[in-house]
């Protein structure tokens, strides 16, 4: 589902983000990726999301290397990558219904469509009962939530997380930490960045470390082109 | 390997179609219409949430466009009376005293052949003085005369296509080398003179209109530019969740639609109450010209065609803020940490 080559990100000349990073996640698996402040996370995240482009080495998302991918081309890769902000990047002039519902808006689908897929995702994260309402009366694990039901209400193969419990409690979190197990287990690539390491143990999942921009334990580095899996 | 993933990305895709594949062609148009008639009202409702703001947009808009779209149409009001005196431009040919009737006859044959002419009337000196001797009332005077002073006179008026001013001043050429014809009188020299400014006061106002438009186009991009930035956010979840540029664009393209409309719109209220206005005394002043000079307001299909410019325009300075701004909101700062 993501693989990685050789990939190198530079910023300039004397920050270089990402060194040679080599790994492949398998359709359905949830990782971790964790590392110290500035190793490279976001960095990671944001190349997957063709924010960013790699210096060298090759980004490949569902088979499509990102590399070399026309600007106007980007849109319809996001649109089968869901993603979750530590600060849930929700917008308070709508009902928490229409948040969710703006991944399909863009894609263009019937408002009965929206009205049902919306309610899907909603209901699969507990806040049905919620759609009503502003985010701003919600808390923040409910409106963690709300941003997860948008990350997945058009059901996307791929399902990024960039510290998705960073303002939670420990309970909190490890409800969310399931809604993303669930996910995986359907099928959804799942890749969470924290540095909650007690919750990542807990998990006991793959975990990819970077430490400087190297990936230092969890990759999978090709073996001749062909690695294992 | 590079290749293995791409099926199972593909095949999520074909599961998600085939839900929603029932009739894939008229729903994709249905949702496409769906989502138009949707955001031109958030754009329309928006607008209307900050009356003052976009009343202010809508009245400077009004003055820029009302201003040259007066200027025009008192121009084609004054093109419109050159026009009507032009059709009745007539020539006057004098013959010689020398000339007899039966000459003048065969002239005014040969004139009244030449396509240039509609329709041509003699006037032989005994009927031009019974004209005179009742009309100027010097009937005495006359009578102490021993002969008809007055020549055999032709009236020719030009065919509709001979009318402009180089037609009729080529007409009076021709008649004036005829044999036998003493002076050729038209009255053109004020009607050129009139014709040329005209043609000048055409010329600035295109120009004004021209300069005003483009003023149009920035007040709108600058208020389309702020619009851009109050609603950052929204610009940025929707290109993370993958809308293309032009969903991202439709909103702002609405939004200056409608600073149009309104900026229009406004613009019919101010030509119609200046020309209320107006109408009174220009009605005097033609009257003391025996003129049947005026003012004509714009018409049904004007004021349609100003509305729709106005909405052109409106546009126009939302895709130049749009150009200018919403490429450089891009998703990229947003991945904290």
């Amino acid at each position: 589902m993501i693989e990685f080559r050789q990939v190198t990100k530079r910023y300039d000349s004397d920050h270089t983000a990402l060194r040679q990073v080599n790994f492949h996640l398998a359709r359905g698996e949830l990782a971790f990726l964790t590392g110290h402040s500035g190793a490279g996370k976001s960095t990671l995240l944001k190349l997957l999301m063709v924010m960013e482009r790699p210096s060298a080495g090759e980004v490949v998302v569902g088979g499509q290397i990102l590399n070399s991918l026309p600007r106007r081309q980007i849109p319809y890769i996001r649109r089968h990558i869901g993603v979750v902000f530590q600060n849930h990047q929700l917008l308070f002039d709508r009902t928490v219904f229409n948040n969710v519902a703006m991944p399909l808006e863009v894609m263009g689908a019937t408002p009965r469509d929206v009205g049902r897929r919306v309610r899907a995702a909603l209901d699969k994260v507990g806040l049905l009962s919620k759609e009503k309402m502003n985010p701003l009366q919600l808390s923040g694990g409910e409106q963690q939530r709300v941003g997860i039901a948008r990350a997945v209400v058009n059901k996307p193969p791929l399902l990024l997380a960039d510290e998705p419990t960073g303002n939670l409690d420990p309970k909190l979190s490890a409800d969310i930490m399931n809604l993303f197990a669930q996910f995986s287990q359907v099928g959804v690539t799942v890749l969470i960045a924290s540095h909650d390491l007690a919750l990542i143990n807990e998990m006991n999942r793959r975990t990819l470390t970077l430490d400087h921009g190297n990936l230092v334990a969890g990759g999978n580095p090709l073996q001749g082109g062909a690695g294992g899996r | 390997m590079a290749a293995d993933p791409s099926p199972k990305l593909r095949k999520a895709d074909a599961e998600r179609g085939a839900k929603t594949s029932r009739s894939p062609w008229s729903e994709q148009a249905e949702s496409y219409f769906t989502h138009h008639r949707k955001v031109a009202r958030d754009s329309a409702v928006r607008m209307w949430r900050t009356p003052v703001a976009s009343l202010m947009t809508w009245t400077v808009m009004g003055v820029a466009l009302a201003l040259p779209v007066a200027l025009l149409l008192l121009l084609a009001s004054l093109q419109g009376v050159s026009a009507g005196w032009e059709s009745s431009a007539r020539v006057t040919a004098y013959m010689k005293m020398s000339s007899s009737l039966e000459q003048t006859q065969a002239l005014a044959s040969e004139i009244d052949g030449d396509g240039r002419v509609a329709e041509l009337e003699l006037i032989d000196r005994d009927r031009a003085l019974a004209e005179f001797r009742a009309s100027s009332g010097l009937d005495d005077a006359l009578d102490y005369l021993e002969e008809n002073p007055l020549p055999h006179t032709l009236l020719v008026t030009p065919e509709e296509s001979a009318r402009s001013a180089d037609g009729v001043a080529a007409l009076v050429t021709f008649i004036e080398g005829m044999e036998g014809v003493e002076r050729v009188q038209v009255d053109l020299g004020w009607l050129q003179r009139l014709n040329a400014m005209t043609d000048l006061l055409a010329r600035a106002v295109w120009a004004l209109a021209i300069l005003l438009a483009a003023a149009v186009v920035l007040v709108i991009g600058n208020t389309v530019r702020l619009s851009i930035e109050s609603r950052r956010d929204e610009i940025l979840v929707a290109k993370l969740v993958g809308g293309t540029d032009s969903f991202v664009r439709r909103p702002f393209l609405y939004t200056g639609a409608w600073f149009g409309l309104g900026g229009g719109a406004v613009a019919l209220i101010l030509l119609q109450l200046s020309l209320w206005w107006l109408s009174g005394p220009v009605e005097r002043l033609a009257g003391l010209y025996r003129s049947d000079f005026s003012l004509n307001g714009l018409s049904l299909d004007g004021g349609f065609a100003l509305i729709i410019a106005a909405m052109l325009l409106g546009w126009l300075g939302a895709w130049v803020a749009v150009k200018r701004h919403l490429d450089d909101i891009e998703p990229g700062e947003i991945a904290g940490g």
